[in-house]
């Protein structure tokens, strides 16, 4: 128990704030650690770490209600019985299932009186293991118009959990999924630090207070970055002053750098491109390291 | 007529499109719908600014269990496909973040002892700014499930005016559940590896809903050139480039809108409308 890996999950309360990159340069400067991204909506790690994939498996979860037409007599009751107004009857009097509205929750199936539902599995997905210059990566594809991306990034996380067992490695660096919903209660739940990415923005502001109770209510220790700080001194210096009231340490600022962009086209992560914003990630990754 | 406005990920410009769609739309028309449906995060309101007139809480149907009728047989527990009511030692419990509200724990309980009630999930605020409603879902901290709040936004789309919808990011759940029913969809992009990796992501979302698309890349000049490629090989229109300045950047994050204050933006956001209109009304 005592030799559990610390965990840091990257979030931030909206996407693009620079999440990805920072994970990724977390994970470069640490030289050992497990690397995985959750953030399985927008899964963009692999392009900065271009992994060699290991392992691949499919990725089941849930089901979805398919209505066997030779047995269908018509009735209605599981267009009734659908609280996702997923069962439709068609122009020719047929009912059918709309995939992307069944939310697997088997009512239909249940009370079918003919029995003419069946209950598949459903795949929403791949998840992969990989090797990348950083060290091992557990990483997934979602499927389009999947359910349940809280499940798989669950998935991911114990495999990466396993993978640090496996490979004696005490650090654990996820790319979160961005918000406030399911895939970022799963990603968040049992690590040991959050570390939400903000940008000084009056939404960011917003965004921020909610993550942050978030973490608290969950009771995880949250540390705060600003990304591209210098674009508004005077929202930075708010956004340091509400993450001291939250009890949220600011453990690294960093500047507003134009050539990110340029390293992400060379599908390198911040610090390995010498540009202006390395070393502010230095900077906090030492400050991470102490605390 | 309904536009969706939506991207792979997050931090595109989405609400910068929408908010000042709206604005440009509202000096056209004699009333604007503009619905927040990225209820985690609703940014929409910091733009438009208007007067807060209501708010409305929004609840879901969840069981509850009448231990004096319970046999404790465990039938609910069994059929429950997420786990949300589970028996501890015979008796039924209910972990009401976990529950879908399907309804079906009722449907199997024989001696009825489960009846539905209301949890809430979160709020709709409503705000007008001259001709503009702006109807905001904003989900409970600590609540997982977003699309049963989308969906009660969606139900004031109005049917006569305008409706703008500011999508939340992604491609699963909640997008699918902001986009189901709209007329066209606008995806917003940067000229960047994620931007487009998201980009195509938001593509294929898009053509398995059977929508009528087209994309938006904003910050151009501070990327490469491959989303423009891809929009090209694929057939997909561009329907508004935004330059990478950061005059943008900076109103943004004071809250502010492009329009009201680099005018020279205007034009191209009211052809954005204009093309829309043409797209719907021709079918195609
Ligand atoms: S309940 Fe069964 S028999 Fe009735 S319409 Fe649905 S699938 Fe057909
Ligand atoms: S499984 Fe549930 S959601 Fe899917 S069609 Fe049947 S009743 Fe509707
Ligand atoms: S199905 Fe009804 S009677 Fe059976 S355990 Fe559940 S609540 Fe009790
Ligand atoms: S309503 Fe459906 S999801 Fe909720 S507890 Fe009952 S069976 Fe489970």
């Amino acid at each position: 128990m005592d030799n559990k890996p610390r965990e840091i999950v990257v979030i931030s309360g909206k996407g693009g704030t620079g999440k990805t990159s920072i994970s990724a340069s977390l994970a470069y400067l640490s030289k050992d650690c497990i690397v995985a991204d959750c953030d399985v909506d927008a899964a963009d790690l692999y392009l900065l770490l271009n992994p060699i994939t290991v392992e691949k498996h499919d990725f089941y979860s849930g089901h979805i209600a398919k209505i066997n037409q030779e047995k269908c007599i018509g009735c209605g009751t599981c267009k009734e019985l659908c609280r996702f107004d997923a069962i439709k009857k068609n122009n020719n009097s047929k009912f059918s299932v709309e995939p992307t509205s069944c939310e697997g929750c088997k009512v239909c199936v249940e009370f079918c009186p003919e029995k003419a539902i069946d209950f598949l599995e459903r795949l929403c997905g791949e998840w992969m293991k990989s090797e990348t210059r950083v060290g091992f990566m557990v990483h997934a594809k979602l499927g389009i118009a999947a359910e349940n991306s809280g499940k798989l990034v669950s998935l991911i996380r114990n495999e990466a959990r396993k993978l640090a067992q496996e490979k004696g490695k005490n650090l654990i660096i996820i790319d979160g999924p961005p918000g406030i919903g399911c895939p970022v209660i799963a990603s968040i739940t049992g690590a040991t630090d959050v570390l939400v990415v903000t940008e000084p923005t009056i939404s960011g502001i917003h965004d921020l207070e909610r993550v942050v109770s978030l973490a608290n209510h969950f009771r995880i220790k949250p540390y705060v970055a600003i990304n591209k700080f210098d674009l508004n001194p005077e929202v930075t210096e708010k956004i340091e002053k509400i993450s001291n009231e939250l009890n949220a340490q600011v453990v690294g600022k960093i500047r507003y750098d134009k050539l990110v962009t340029k390293s992400q086209i060379e599908g390198k992560t911040i610090v390995e491109s010498n540009i202006p914003s390395a070393q502010d990630i230095i900077n906090m990754w030492e400050r991470l390291k102490i605390n | 007529m309904t536009i969706a406005i939506a991207s792979g990920k997050g931090g595109t410009g989405k609400t910068t499109i929408a908010t000042n769609l709206a604005i440009v739309a509202s000096e056209k028309y004699d009333s604007v719908t503009l619905l927040d449906c990225d209820v985690e995060e609703p940014n929409s309101h910091i733009f438009i600014n208007g007067k807060k007139i209501k708010e409305e809480v929004v609840n879901v149907r969840i069981p509850e269990v009448d231990e004096s009728l319970c046999t404790e047989c465990g039938a609910c527990s069994n059929f429950c496909q997420y786990n949300a009511i589970v028996s501890l030692k015979g008796k039924p419990v209910v972990f009401k973040e976990m529950c879908h509200s399907c309804g079906g724990c009722t449907l199997v309980c024989q001696p009825k002892a489960i009846h539905e009630v209301d949890h809430r999930i979160g709020l709709i605020n409503f705000y007008k700014s001259g001709k503009i409603n702006l109807i905001e879902g904003l989900l409970d901290i600590g609540s997982p499930l977003s699309p049963p709040l989308i969906g009660a936004v969606k139900g004031y789309e109005s049917k006569d005016t305008l409706n703008i919808i500011d999508a939340p990011p992604g491609t699963s759940c909640p997008v699918i559940e902001a986009i189901r029913d709209a007329d066209y969809l606008i995806l917003v992009t940067e000229p960047t590896p994620f931007g487009l990796n998201d980009l195509i992501l938001a593509v294929e979302v898009s053509r398995k809903l059977n929508k009528k698309f087209s994309v938006a890349i904003n910050r151009v000049g501070s990327g490469d050139d491959r989303v423009h490629k891809y929009c090209k090989k694929e057939n997909i229109p561009i329907i508004l480039e935004i330059p990478d300045d950061r005059r943008i950047a900076e109103l943004y994050s004071n809250g502010k809108i492009i329009l009201e204050n680099l005018p020279e933006y205007k034009k191209c956001f009211e052809e954005v409308l204009e093309k829309i209109g043409t797209v719907i009304q021709n079918g195609q």
